[in-house]
């Protein structure tokens, strides 16, 4: 089963370096988001400081789910994912590696990046390491939770809005915690609860998803 | 009655408009409802029908 | 799925044929429809024209009656879904799709409901019609659940498949709800938008009470009812010449 799930991944990862716009696009998306905050709203320093911790988040949402919708597409289009689903092995690994893959290839460019972002949106120093801890810790929610609306959408013809619609709600309680956390960094407060809040939302997704995407990939 | 009139009751001090739209959407919204399943569920009676005249010759 | 299968009761697997859910909700139906009708009516007319004012919100305070029925049901409904839902992945049972399937409209609607008359009920209250308060908030998301499940039900063309996605979604949107109530309303309490939330009374007199009893009751009912006529008619379409059927009294009867 390790087995299965490490020839996953190596296939996927091998699949994205011959085509790097997959992880790339996402990350361009998540800086143009965020620019155009600045020359929608004011490029004045206080009011940008003030509301930085939610346009990250929301930004890196929204690019998470663009790349969602590809998720299980390919494999699906070319046939590899019924393949795949009748190999001996239950489905949710299937979906774990797929999810681990996600997460690597769009969350952790993110989380990368965000210092620089942060500094464009004059987030104060000493809240970056939150926001880095908080994105470390709700980024793969976000891959999580969206597979299985990904798994729902695969196959269904105009899926990427569909799988807007189905996912958004679930990550309201995600954007507030992880929102709120980095708020409260930059102004000084304990963060320990909202990390053990995001914590358990990880565990919680964790533990739903396998099951959920695995039983709709089936469908 | 807890008002005087019928004047009172359709004016409620001021605040008749928010309550009596509220009322009439709740009635308004449940009747479509109700007569949306219902149409449904005739159109559904006339293609059981039309369906086991046509199997019948 | 679900390899696991408990014993149950003959009444339960009875419930999964359809000629039997057919006729048994054929009986129930005029039942539902005459306490819907019945209880909504009394107890609306008790609550606009009969129950006193209170004493702090004046007359606007009769928009309850509609607005915490409708904001129950909301919940109950989506609640019912993921639990029929469940029943059909487990059991295998496809009466039990239909039924989920027929919650959707009417769930959306009460939610719709919740949320109009919850934002008038606001404009005398707080003196604005949108208050981003802890209850409205988590309602426009429920909306926004209800609205894909609605948009996955209907985006499937295959009867079966999409009954199944729907399930799973139901589930996992249920399964979220506490924790999006619970993140809101935290978010809410630290954000203070506003102190005074719409129905929290520390008693109401039964007079106040009761009239919102029946039109919960009555919601109930009336939720019941279009359930019922929903699911008999997803029956009618999908039994399309079964022999029960042929020979039923809702086609060679009464002509």
């Amino acid at each position: 089963m390790i087995r299965f799930i490490s020839a996953i991944i190596r296939r996927d990862l091998l699949l994205v370096a011959r085509q790097p716009a997959e992880m790339i696009n996402p990350l361009v998306f998540f800086v143009l988001v965020v620019a155009l905050f600045p020359l929608g709203v004011s490029p004045e320093a206080s009011l940008l400081s003030q509301t930085a911790a939610g346009v990250i988040w929301v930004a890196a949402m929204l690019a998470t789910l663009l790349s969602l919708e590809l998720l299980f597409k390919l494999d699906h289009d070319d046939g590899s994912l019924e393949q795949l689903l009748l190999a001996p092995y239950p489905s949710w690994t299937l979906v774990l590696a797929k999810v681990f893959v996600h997460w690597l290839v769009s969350g952790l460019p993110l989380i990368l990046i965000s210092p620089l972002i942060a500094m464009m949106l004059f987030l104060p120093s000493e809240a970056v390491p939150t926001l880095m801890l908080s994105l470390l810790l709700g980024t793969p929610t976000l891959s999580l939770l969206g597979a299985i609306g990904a798994a729902l959408v695969t196959g269904v013809r105009g899926g990427g809005m569909l799988l807007t619609l189905l996912i958004l709600p679930l990550y309201v309680p995600v954007i507030i915690f992880g929102a709120s956390s980095v708020a409260a960094a930059a102004q000084g407060m304990p963060v320990d609860g909202y990390m053990a809040l995001l914590a358990a939302m990880f565990v919680f997704a964790l533990m739903i998803t396998p099951w959920a995407a695995g039983s709709a990939l089936k469908l | 009655m807890y008002f005087e009139s019928v004047g009172e009751l359709w004016r409620m001090a001021g605040h008749g408009p928010y309550v009596w739209s509220c009322y009439g959407l709740f009635m308004v919204l449940l009747a479509v409802n109700v007569l949306h399943s219902r149409s449904e569920r005739l159109n559904a009676l006339k293609q059981a029908k039309a369906f086991i005249r046509r199997n019948r010759n | 799925m679900a390899q696991f299968s408990w014993h149950m009761p003959r009444w339960f697997h009875q419930m999964g044929s359809p000629k039997w859910f057919y006729n048994f909700g054929g009986l129930l139906q005029p039942w539902f429809a005459l306490a819907a009708v019945a209880l909504l009516t009394c107890g609306m007319v008790w609550g606009l024209a009969f129950a006193p004012a209170d004493y702090q919100q004046g007359n606007s305070f009769r928009i309850m009656y509609v607005h915490v029925p409708s904001a129950i049901l909301s919940q109950s409904i989506f609640l019912s879904m993921a639990i029929a839902g469940a029943i059909g992945l487990i059991w295998k049972m496809k009466i039990a799709f239909m039924v989920a399937r027929s919650c959707i409209a009417i769930g959306a609607t009460f939610t719709l409901i919740a949320l109009v008359t919850g934002a008038i009920w606001g404009k005398p209250t707080w003196g604005a019609y949108w208050v981003w308060d802890a209850r409205l908030t988590s309602t426009l998301v429920l909306l926004f659940l209800y609205a894909g499940v609605m948009a996955l039900n209907q985006a499937i063309s295959e009867r079966q498949i999409a009954g199944k996605a729907t399930a799973i979604l139901a589930i996992v949107g249920t399964i979220n709800i506490p924790i999006i109530k619970y993140s809101v309303e935290w978010w809410n309490t630290l954000h203070q938008s506003s102190s005074f939330s719409l129905t929290e009374k520390p008693s109401m007199p039964a007079e106040m009470y009761l009239p919102l009893l029946l039109t919960v009751l009555g919601s109930y009912f009336l939720f019941g009812l279009v359930v019922l006529i929903r699911t008999r008619s997803q029956i009618l379409q999908t039994q399309n010449g079964a022999s029960w059927l042929l020979q039923h009294k809702d086609i060679y009867g009464a002509k």
